[in-house]
């Protein structure tokens, strides 16, 4: 298919861009394959945006008389609106826009057309191995190994082709115990406590075998109680307790799918309330329940790693298909206990390992944003409550993360809409077959450039080798501005006050080096003294 | 009373057991055992309700509200003791004389030259000099000097020149308490000003020709402007009632050239009221979200926060991009003219955004101009109906601002609460009496210490590190936004929940920047030294000074750098469902938490078992033991001078 057909009007001039808290700028709006271009004609203050297709979520038009009017409604929450003259061509440019916006073939994508302009000076399609996990899981405890039962993905088609299974169990065994599992998802090693040995994860026989004698487990079902009885009707279910004796049964209830989309809607649109009615705010907020979503994920993390931590037991997290809610209690639960998920490099191998790798449907859950009309029932924002609960805990140890708010904020984009392959397609098996690592560039190669990382660095972090115990409490959780208000809030004040933070930490560094060096000069000059002295 | 426990509200969990002590002046707490013999103090004076509540197995409940936000719960073995202890207390906490108070006999080592130099630290004749009055418009005016006219007014007050004393005195006639027309912030760069004073005595008709001639007079004042604004910070049915009583609001009919404008900020009793409903949310255990955000909408709060807001951005911005001069009111003129106009002077002056320029304010708005303290705040015993959290509400719309711009203000968060702190805690005497007259007759200056002296001395704790005086923020007028903006009013757990420490960020990036600004002070002044003696080192090859000192010194600085990481490593209760884990033992009560299931294999007999037993499994990190409860900072107002007096060491 030709981009070209789908573009009637290329080009359109005297289109006037409306943005909040932006004056409005007349310019030229051009349509490309994968972009919107609108470009200012205004040469002393040229100004261009750029806005990839697949990052608009929905489009509105309206006419008054001859002009018309386009509100462009983008998967990062921003809302921008555009006014061309000449009913026709803004018809146009609207109809293309949302036939580009839509396209159904993941290899018409962006990604694969996508030409970087920077020096890769790091693959990021091998920058996070599975092999290297497991070496430095090796250096910890010799009680586990790689297997590749999965090479083909014959066995778990969701997972990964190499995965880390307890030792005592072989290959023959695991193909057994992924035919009791839904998908074929057999439990795998999602993290090991280094302090106790206590692991987290995803039969009886497996489960006992990564238990030592007189070691307890905990299995926390994020299914309500309910469904994991149906589920059981049904012939899915739950472990039953007389065939785990070392396993206690936690159930704590994590909200999925549809239930969850339709509160991010909520929450947007009262984002976007313009009435000057606090109570309005307040109860749309509350109506929305995405803080009730986000507190019941965290107390789910927070209860994993205490059970991990302060119990001593190991803890089995599943819900029904092991691809959502799971992957937000495991992903946090690490988040709490290790202090090497909190630097930026252990954080995009958590990312790795725990979401892309372990087969999150990133392509079907991102699919739309907050306001897509269509209502496919795949869309929820899974990732987006793991990133904002872990925005929530770095709010409360600010110090403590070597990434800044802006990294968050960057996963989330680039997880709906990206100019990377990273988060196409729906598991590891998908992206073999799309032969993403060859044909797209990774985020990963990107984000990893020393110059970029430089963003996304927080200037006041410290490592802390302690776990950290966020409060669930309904005070100490916020709304993330980062994300909801991004676009409709003035946010000089604050980047200003940011700017102000990385002053002060830079000029305290400077002054430390100034000072290092004249005391080794002085220690130079003093021995250089007492050397001519002793001649 | 000895064996006493002390409950931490988030969990029964973490009690703990030690002996009450009553005071002249505190109540004090005293933890059992440990070596760190915790110790928590509440002065008398912060008491803002006691409640016993019926006799349990375990002991007689006592409940202790403060008015600083903190919620003490206590239980005592015996029913006699609590009830004695109750008794006493509520006498305690409601002195009937001035006298009893915690002022007159605190003594914070300062000899009297010292005392009178603290309290001469804030003075509003520098202050209004600053302005820039008296000059060709405004001047002094002495009809006040014996509280003749207006009791409530200060001897000193700021009226425009052509306002001669009969005018001042008949329109002092016309208005509710005398409390006539005067200068609250006169706008040196275009004359523009802010007037207070109480409503006028319209009923439906009546008019006042001196006071139509103060208005006038207030007018001529700002020559660039053919009108004022008189703004009534009421709801319209308020005033409208009001008229019925022979009070009411202005006419614009019968006074010439004036805009008339309703802003509705409700009375003290509905704020009273809204306070309450938000500190029941603040106090429930362990809510839902919904529990929260409903109960939080439900109490009105920050609609009215944003009421008050909306008025003082409204007059900041007619005296700033319009230059008209505003007068402002309410019905008295003490409590919503005073959040009003201070919230109006600190969005147009910079000066009030700095810590002494704070104080000021305080000073020139509330204290001189008679807000009465002493009702509002109910510091002597007294109609529990005139208390209301009227200063509360103009601290919280400060910090409310410290949010938007992080980078305008001088001081931090922590010397707001401090400040709203010594407000109750009557510690200090800035804060007593109801008017500059009751003060001067109790010689207030003479007798008790000046507050604004005590946290000028610690000015280094209320630094906020983001502040430059040369940053664009600090300049000029701040404009908020204005629409849409209701997200923009949080709640201020900080404040009102500020005892539950375990509810607050770990870390402190206020804390650890200004770590790092005083390390880099000693880098500066290090780097200078060093210089220096290098260049005398090159000069003469031979110094052989020691390097090792400064060395020293920055190792401790660095001990600075890992702010609170011990709290960071308390759980907290995370879950109830675990009690329905098979294995618990059926001795350990309902909210016993996941911590509890590690001790079942332990002697599970124990009733004291709950309170040892996190610490028996809490591993490496003993010394944070208790978030709140003791962890709690009450006590640098307590008597003692420092911070650092909080919990001696057994």
């Amino acid at each position: 298919m030709e981009f070209a057909e789908l573009i009637k009007t290329p080009r359109a001039d005297n289109v006037v861009l409306h943005r909040p808290f932006h004056p409005a700028v007349e310019g030229t709006l051009c349509l490309t394959g994968h972009h919107l271009i609108f470009s200012s004609r205004r040469r002393d203050n040229a100004e261009e945006l750029w806005l990839l297709h697949s990052n608009i979520d929905s489009i509105e038009k309206r006419f008054v008389g001859s002009l018309g009017t386009i509100v462009i409604k983008c998967k990062d929450l921003r809302i921008i609106q555009l006014d061309i003259p000449g009913m026709e061509e803004c018809l146009n440019i609207a109809s293309s826009i949302e036939a580009l916006s839509t396209l159904d073939s993941v290899t018409l994508m962006y990604p694969f057309f996508y030409r970087p302009m920077f020096e890769v000076l790091e693959d990021g399609w091998s920058s996070f191995l599975l092999e290297q996990e497991f070496e430095h899981l090796s250096s910890v405890t010799n009680e586990w190994r790689l297997s590749c039962v999965n090479k083909d993905f014959s066995v778990c088609p969701s997972y990964p082709p190499v995965v880390i299974v307890p030792k005592s169990i072989d290959d023959e065994a695991l193909r057994k115990v992924a035919l009791f599992r839904y998908g074929g998802r057999f439990p795998v090693l999602s993290y090991y406590h280094k302090k106790n040995g206590m692991v987290s994860w995803e039969d009886e026989k497996l489960i006992n075998a990564t238990l030592r004698s007189g070691r307890r487990g905990f299995v926390i079902d994020t299914r309500p109680l309910n469904v994991a009885q149906q589920a059981r009707a049904k012939g899915g279910g739950f472990e039953q307790e007389v065939h785990y004796p070392q396993w206690r049964r936690i159930h704590k209830y994590i909200e999925r799918f549809h239930i969850l989309q339709e509160s991010f809607i909520k929450l947007v649109e009262a984002c976007n309330d313009q009435s000057h009615n606090m109570d309005r705010w307040l109860s749309k907020l509350e109506a929305s329940n995405w803080l009730t979503h986000i507190k019941e994920l965290l107390t789910a993390a927070c209860l994993a790693a205490q059970c991990i931590d302060r119990e001593g037991a190991s803890v089995l997290v599943h819900g029904s298909e092991g691809t959502d809610s799971t992957l937000q209690v495991t992903s946090l639960a690490q988040i709490i206990l290790d202090p090497r998920c909190r630097t930026i490099r252990g954080f995009e191998a958590l990312v790795v390992r725990e979401w892309l790798q372990a087969g999150h449907p990133f392509q079907q859950r991102c699919a739309q944003s907050a306001y897509s009309n269509s209502k496919q029932k795949w869309e929820a924002p899974v990732f987006l409550l793991f990133l904002e609960c872990v925005w929530q805990i770095h709010r409360q140890f600010p110090c403590s993360f070597e990434f800044n708010e802006h990294f968050l904020i960057l996963l989330f984009e680039h997880a709906y809409a990206s100019q990377f392959g990273t988060f196409l397609g729906n598991n590891e098996s998908e992206r073999a077959k799309l032969k993403l690592p060859q044909k797209t560039m990774s985020l990963w190669s990107w984000v990893n450039r020393p110059e970029e990382l430089s963003r996304f660095q927080n200037p006041i972090y410290e490592a802390n080798s302690l776990v950290i115990w966020p409060s669930v409490a309904p005070q100490s959780l916020q709304l993330w501005e980062g994300i909801f208000l991004r676009w409709n809030r003035p946010s000089r004040f604050l980047e200003e006050a940011e700017e102000e933070r990385i002053n002060i930490i830079k000029y305290n560094k400077e002054l430390q080096a100034k000072v290092n060096v004249l005391r080794r000069q002085l220690a130079e000059m003093e021995t250089d003294g007492e050397v001519q002295q002793e001649e | 009373v000895e064996n006493v426990r002390l409950l931490d509200r988030l969990s029964s969990r973490r009690a703990v057991v030690g002996t009450l002590y009553l005071t002249a002046t505190h109540v004090i707490f005293v933890e059992n055992g440990s070596e760190t013999r915790k110790e928590t103090w509440v002065l008398h004076s912060q008491i803002s309700s006691i409640e016993k509540q019926a006799t349990t197995a375990t002991g007689c409940p006592l409940l202790i509200r403060c008015k600083n936000f903190q919620v003490i719960h206590l239980v005592i073995p015996q029913e006699r003791d609590c009830h004695d202890v109750y008794i006493s207390l509520i006498r305690l906490a409601r002195p009937v004389k001035y006298e009893e108070l915690y002022c007159f006999s605190f003594n914070p080592k300062l000899d009297k030259e010292e005392r009178e130099q603290g309290w001469k630290l804030v003075d509003l004749n520098e202050e209004y000099n600053r302005m820039g009055v008296p000059n060709n418009y405004w001047q002094i005016s002495d009809v006040n000097r014996d509280y003749g006219v207006c009791d409530s007014y200060p001897t000193e007050v700021y009226v425009p020149k052509s306002a001669n004393a009969h005018i001042i005195v008949g329109s002092s006639k016309f208005r509710s308490r005398r409390r006539f027309p005067a200068l609250s912030y006169y706008c040196k760069g275009n004359n523009a000003s802010i007037c207070r004073s109480s409503q006028p005595l319209s009923g439906f008709s009546a008019r006042c020709l001196e006071d139509e001639q103060m208005l006038q007079a207030i007018r001529k004042a700002n020559p660039g402007s053919d009108f004022i604004y008189v703004v009534d910070t009421r709801p319209k049915l308020n005033a409208m009632a009001n008229r019925a009583a022979g009070k009411g609001y202005e006419n614009e009919d019968n006074y010439s050239n004036i805009k008339f404008q309703f802003i509705g900020i409700e009375n003290i009793h509905v704020m009273r009221n809204s306070l309450q409903k938000m500190l029941e949310v603040c106090e429930l255990k362990s809510p839902s979200m919904s529990d929260f955000l409903w109960g939080l909408e439900n109490s009105g709060w920050l609609k009215h926060i944003k009421a008050i807001m909306d008025a003082g951005i409204f007059i900041a911005k007619a005296v700033a991009e319009e230059g008209v001069s505003v007068l402002v009111h309410c019905s008295d003129g003490w409590d919503r003219t005073a959040q009003v106009c201070s919230v109006a002077s600190l969005l147009l002056d910079p000066y009030y955004r700095t810590m002494k320029g704070f104080m000021v304010l305080i000073e020139k708005d509330w204290v001189s101009f008679g807000h009465k303290f002493n009702h509002r705040y109910g510091n002597l015993d007294g109609d529990p109906k005139e208390i209301s959290p009227v200063i509360d509400q103009f601290i919280e719309c400060v910090w409310q601002l410290m949010e938007q711009f992080p980078c305008a203000f001088e001081f931090n968060e922590r010397f707001l609460i401090h400040i709203q702190h010594h407000i109750y805690s009557c510690q200090f005497g800035n804060f007593l009496c109801n008017s500059q007259k009751e003060r001067r007759e109790l010689k207030i200056k003479e007798r008790t210490y000046s507050l604004w002296a005590h946290l000028w001395k610690n000015r280094a704790d209320y630094l906020n590190p983001l502040y430059r005086s040369d940053h664009s923020q600090t300049q000029g007028t701040l404009h908020p936004q204005i629409a849409p903006c209701n997200f923009l009013y949080k709640f201020w757990s900080g404040m009102y929940n500020r005892f539950e420490k375990g509810l607050h960020p770990r870390q402190s990036v206020t804390d650890y920047l200004m770590a790092v600004k005083e390390e880099t002070q000693q880098l500066e002044e290090e780097l200078e030294v060093l210089q220096e003696r290098l260049a005398n080192l090159q000069k003469s090859q031979s110094g052989h000074n020691k390097v090792k000192s400064k060395q020293q010194d920055r190792s401790k600085q660095f001990g600075l750098y890992t702010s609170n990481n011990s709290l960071a490593n308390t759980p907290q209760e995370y879950s109830s469902d675990l009690k329905s884990f098979p294995s618990q033992s059926p001795s350990q009560g309902d909210e016993d938490s996941a911590l509890i299931l590690t001790q079942d294999n332990l002697k599970s007999s124990d009733p004291d078992l709950s309170a040892n037993s996190d610490q028996e499994s809490g591993v490496e990190d003993l010394s944070c033991r208790s978030p709140s409860g003791g962890g709690c900072l009450p006590s640098e107002d307590s008597g003692k001078d420092s911070d650092e007096a909080v919990f001696l060491a057994g």
